[in-house]
């Protein structure tokens, strides 16, 4: 084994990292990192203003300096990887390039201090964004009316369900079933679940879209929607869409389509003109706003007429004389999802992405996605199974058949990949792929990062063939190596705890470290 | 377009290997008739310098220059600018959830030490990697609750933000519970008696906010006492975080739902902001929303990975704890630098300017106020906020403060029809004295026919 | 590892030990197997009614949740206090880490579960060999 090929990776080099303790083991107590100016008004007592209710100790927070603070979450961010550094294939996430002027704008005072109940008429700005924006996703989308209340694309699947809630309920009946393909995102029956539908699963065809007769056969008068992602989870767009619409229309269903994968559409066809009824985008995928680790997302919701009474309070309105304002007497609204307006702040940012590309660059943009996407595939298809043969749009989706006969499953050559310089892709979904590997390139890598990652790929295809303990061990060159998620959750510890004030700190014995 | 990283002959190559004659070959699987065969209606191409400009002139259509006592779940407090130069770190800034440990242990490590923030500031055990907002996360706590006990019939405290009630009345009606509201006293608490009349064996919990609507610290203790006598569980929404550094923590509450905008976040014209969930710890498996644990890697070394995560949506799908999938990472990462600048002292020394600017305002504008205006439930503990009830009436008052460049208090009545012509005033440590006597100058000059009605 | 002979198994891999009208009941060698690393056991309370094929708790690894299925019905008399600290029992001994014990409410729904032999074989055309 010993003599077994051993890649060699073009992307990156080892280098060093810099090890940072938890702030709590830094701190020191005096040690301060803010200055506050003097008190202009008369000193307060706080124990007689609020009695009881005062507080004596604030716990345990960190006092360190601000250099040290600075220090602190510098050394945090490189232990990370990012956009920045290179390719993240992540599947059905849309690792786009997040532009800079989108900060800068979002950051302009007027609009990153406005308090959202500060007058109509000192919100005009922000007014004028959000209809803007409205109107931007309505033509991109073809649909009729919109809401960009939700805080995520979750939550907007959340409110998309409530609207054709609303709707069926409106006609008298709140009907009593969710359709969704077993190659759905677990948001999607989570979603139905909460909005107290039951969810009834439908299998995928060979192709890996829906299955049309079988739909045929479960749609009746108690089914309220069938939530589809268009293109699939696999990559696919369903070509029987229309089709699919019918079946459900001719029994008063609703179709809604997670715009997870919009990414593949924009600019190229419209999901209002091909029989969506209610759909939700992702800002922080189709639209550039950034991930940040997790979030802050946000999930719009476009909808047909038909839906338009129930859309949450409030919905910005435009007087005859241009003035904007928000109208909240909807009686027909499902009410409020979120305080406020949304995620204001990814609004201007999506919007500055929208202006940056206009009509050509969205198009160009959609092109390039689905041209990297069909790169990757054309150049691993020889060395990585491809379960679904169907055509793909913006992600392609292997297996790990071939590499499970030497015992190496789509996770251990997605953690191998990080030795190589790349986020790995997303492993494991969707489900009806066993030992799925599903790669979305996106339109932000150049054609030398994606030579370097088909590099990577295929030596460690070869890799799997010739050593494979290499791969099961990886990854080899992070801080880090593999970490106990089984002890992490059977004895979970969530939080730092002071250690106990007699417990000196162990001296470091250990014999000195060979470089 | 400057986003995109092709030549026009690498893409003509590209296509060559793919064996693709044209661009369209790839969407040929999209039904002809649904291929847009034009432009899309939207406005073209723009210059980065555009962009700016365009964004420069819609800011100026905002207030610029005013003097705002506006909070009512929203605050502004001063961001220590470390925080923005911080996140923007691309390497904080374009990272994802942080699935794969090994190469995420900057987004990881942060989040463990904000659970602990939390913890150690809300006096509750766990908490998690955050929430959307306060107001989702209070519906949320409410679900948590209502999975916990088996009941489903919810109490929710009038004094409780108003959006806030708006959204967990959207959650509960639509997964068949019920939510009724219980009225504040005349101290602008809680008013216990009632509290103690509907609660009922079904209860599943009572959601409070404190410091309240009103700014009103509730007297959390009572409030539980009487909830955990009839085995319901009392959820404390907290929607002002600085408070917590010299209001005593809700230690006696089952779930804290807080909202930590005041912790550095921008007002952004009502979000992203970061909601944030703790609790109990016999609690966790019913907590929705990540969690981040300790744990050590083959080597023994201490690392931080996602844990529990089989309560969540992508595993349980229909039986998860909740729908939520993304967090509020960046954000809470700004809330994690606020609480690590201002530290154990800061944020103790930063609450009490709030407390003595706010007692300053109260007195002062208060006692500008002829016709009948006073301060409304003076004599009962409070934070950074109170509410002036004016003869004059709120748009009037409103508008004559404008007209000096100051944003007066938020107008009550549209939620609390009773209160008459009262409104809601926040003062923080970056409000004035100064600008607390222009705004009491202004208030005393009222028209005497306004003063009249 | 072996099957025990005098116990009853169920195709969702539950197995149940009977004396008169007092039930065992655990997960299988292969359950644990193909679940890997068990990081949690979600038991009824003693006193709940469990109902023959119906859901009455769960198990749980890193990555999967599985539900557990009743084989017979009852009422539950006991549960393994042990698993909630140490949910790894089920790994190393599957076939003596109970999850509950159930007085049975009718004895004669055993008679439909499958014997160690029939188990053995069920699983054998489960994994396709």
């Amino acid at each position: 084994m010993a003599n077994g090929f051993i890649g060699t990776p073009r992307k990156v080099t080892a280098h060093l990292t810099q090890n940072e303790a938890l702030s709590f083991e830094k701190s020191s107590p005096g040690k301060k990192a803010y200055r506050l100016p003097p008190l202009d008004v008369p000193e307060v007592d706080p124990a007689s203003l609020l009695g009881e209710a005062a507080r004596e100790d604030t716990g345990v927070l960190p006092e360190l300096s601000e250099i040290e603070i600075i220090r602190h979450f510098t050394r945090l961010s490189t232990w990370n990887y990012a956009i920045d550094l290179g390719m993240y294939p992540l599947g059905s996430c849309t690792m786009k390039y997040n532009p800079r002027v989108n900060e800068f704008v979002s950051r302009l005072e007027g609009i990153a201090e406005a308090h959202p109940y500060q007058p109509e008429s000192l919100s005009q700005g922000s007014l004028a964004i959000i209809r803007q924006l409205q109107d931007c996703l309505l033509e991109i989308t073809g649909m009729d009316a919109i809401t960009l209340q939700p805080a995520a694309g979750a939550h907007g699947e959340f409110t998309g369900i409530l609207l054709a809630r609303a709707y069926h309920q409106s006609k008298g009946n709140p009907r009593k079933h969710v359709l969704i393909p077993d190659s759905a995102h677990g948001t999607n029956p989570a979603t139905a679940a909460v909005c107290g539908y039951e969810v009834i699963n439908i299998k995928s065809n060979a192709q890996g879209g829906v299955d049309v007769a079988a739909l045929e056969q479960l749609v009746t008068e108690e089914t309220a929607v069938l939530m589809l992602t268009n293109p699939s989870t696999i990559g696919v767009f369903e070509h029987q869409i229309h089709k699919i619409a019918d079946i459900l229309h001719a029994k008063g269903a609703l179709l809604y389509m997670d715009g997870a994968n919009m990414n593949a559409l924009c600019g190229k066809t419209r999901p209002g003109d091909f029989g969506v009824d209610v759909m939700h985008l992702n800002l922080h995928k189709t639209f550039s706003t950034p991930h940040g680790g997790g979030g802050p997302g946000s999930g719009p919701v476009a909808c047909k007429k038909i839906l338009e009474p129930f859309l949450p309070v409030p919905v910005v309105e435009q007087d005859g004389d241009g003035v904007l304002h928000f109208n909240y007497d909807r009686p027909d609204s499902v009410g409020r999802v979120r305080m406020f307006y949304g995620n204001f702040g990814m609004f201007v940012r999506a919007l500055a992405y929208i202006l940056a590309n206009g009509p050509d660059g969205l198009r160009q943009t959609t092109e390039d996605a689905v041209l990297n996407a069909n790169y990757i595939r054309k150049k691993l298809e020889d060395l990585y199974e491809l379960p679904y043969p169907t055509p793909s749009m913006h992600e392609v989706v292997f297996s790990d058949k071939r590499q499970t006969k030497n015992g190496i499953k789509t996770g251990d050559i997605a953690k191998r990949l990080i030795d190589y310089g790349f986020h790995p892709y997303t492993t494991s979904f969707p489900l009806i792929v066993p030992g799925a590997l599903m790669i979305e390139p996106t339109e932000s890598e150049s054609r030398e990062e994606l030579d370097l990652f088909i590099d990577a790929m295929r030596q460690i295809a070869r890799e799997a063939d010739e050593n494979p303990q290499l791969i099961l061990d990886a990854p080899h060159s992070t801080r880090v190596s593999r970490l106990d998620e089984t002890t992490a959750a059977r004895k979970p510890v969530l939080r730092w705890k002071a250690p106990a004030a007699s417990t000196p700190l162990a001296p470091d014995n250990s014999p000195a470290k060979e470089w | 377009m400057r986003y995109l990283p092709k030549s026009p002959a690498e893409r003509t190559e590209m296509l060559r290997d793919i064996g693709a004659s044209s661009i369209d070959d790839l969407f040929a699987i999209i039904p002809e008739e649904y291929r847009l065969q034009r432009d899309l209606d939207i406005p073209r191409q723009m210059g980065e310098s555009e962009i700016v400009d365009h964004f420069k002139a819609a800011s100026l259509k905002n207030a610029n220059g005013y003097t705002s006592f506006l909070g009512a779940g929203v605050y502004k407090h001063y961001r220590p600018v470390v925080i923005d130069s911080l996140v923007q770190r691309g390497e904080f800034l374009t990272s994802y959830t942080p699935y794969q440990a090994e190469i995420t242990q900057g987004t990881l490590q942060a989040i463990f030490e904000f659970q602990t923030m939390i913890c150690e500031l809300t006096g509750m055990d766990i908490a998690n990697a955050s929430m959307y907002d306060g107001s989702t996360g209070a519906a949320e706590a409410v679900m948590m609750a209502i999975r916990i006990t088996g009941r489903d019939d919810v109490l929710v405290a009038r004094t409780t933000h108003p959006e806030y009630r708006e959204v967990m009345h959207t959650y509960a009606q639509h997964q068949g519970h019920t939510a009724r509201e219980v009225n504040y006293g005349p101290d602008g608490r809680l008013d216990l008696a009632a509290l103690e009349q509907s609660l009922t064996g079904e209860t599943a919990c009572i959601l409070v906010q404190s410091p309240n609507f009103f700014g009103i610290v509730e007297d959390i203790p009572a409030i539980a006492g009487i909830a955990h006598k009839k085995g319901a569980l009392l959820i404390v929404s907290i929607a002002e975080a600085v408070s917590l550094g010299i209001v005593r923590p809700p230690k006696e509450a089952d779930i804290v739902s807080l909202e930590a905008q005041s912790f550095g976040v921008a007002l952004s014209y009502g979000g992203p902001y970061c909601g944030v969930l703790a609790a109990k710890e016999k609690y966790l498996r019913q907590m929705p929303g990540r969690l981040v644990g300790e744990t050590k890697d083959t080597q023994g070394r201490r690392g931080f990975v996602l844990t529990l995560s089989t309560r969540e949506q992508h595993i349980r799908r229909e039986k998860a704890t909740s729908n939520i999938c993304t967090n509020q990472a960046l954000v809470a990462l700004m809330a994690t630098i606020f609480m690590t600048v201002y530290g154990k002292e800061g944020i103790k020394e930063l609450a009490l300017q709030n407390l003595a600017k706010a007692q300053y305002a109260a007195k002062t504008l208060s006692g500008s106020l002829n016709g009948g205006g006073r301060l409304l439930f003076a004599e009962t503990p409070r934070f950074n906020e109170f509410i002036l009830e004016t003869g004059e009436a709120p748009e009037q008052l409103s508008a004559r403060l404008l007209e000096s460049k100051i944003i007066a208090g938020v107008a009550l009545k549209k939620w609390y029809p009773e209160l008459g012509n009262a409104t809601l005033w926040c003062a923080t440590e970056l409000t004035t004295k100064d600008q607390i006597d222009t705004a009491a100058s202004v208030l005393a000059n009222a028209p005497v026919t306004a003063a009249a009605r | 590892m072996a099957y025990p002979a005098n116990y009853r198994y169920t195709r969702e891999h539950e197995w149940i030990e009977v004396n008169g009208s007092a039930g065992t009941v655990g997960i299988t060698d292969y359950a644990q197997n193909s679940l890997g690393d068990i990081v949690f056991v979600e038991s009824p309370k003693v006193g709940d009614k469990v109902e023959k094929g119906k859901v009455f708790g769960s198990v749980e690894s890193v990555k999967a949740v599985s539900d557990l299925f009743a084989p017979v019905s009852g009422t539950v008399t006991a549960i393994n206090e042990e698993l909630a600290g140490s949910p790894e029992k089920i790994n190393t001994d599957a076939h003596t880490a109970w999850i509950m014990k159930i007085e049975l409410s009718d004895p004669s729904e055993v008679d439909s579960l499958l014997s160690v032999e029939d188990y053995e074989k069920f699983i054998k055309e489960e994994t396709g060999h």
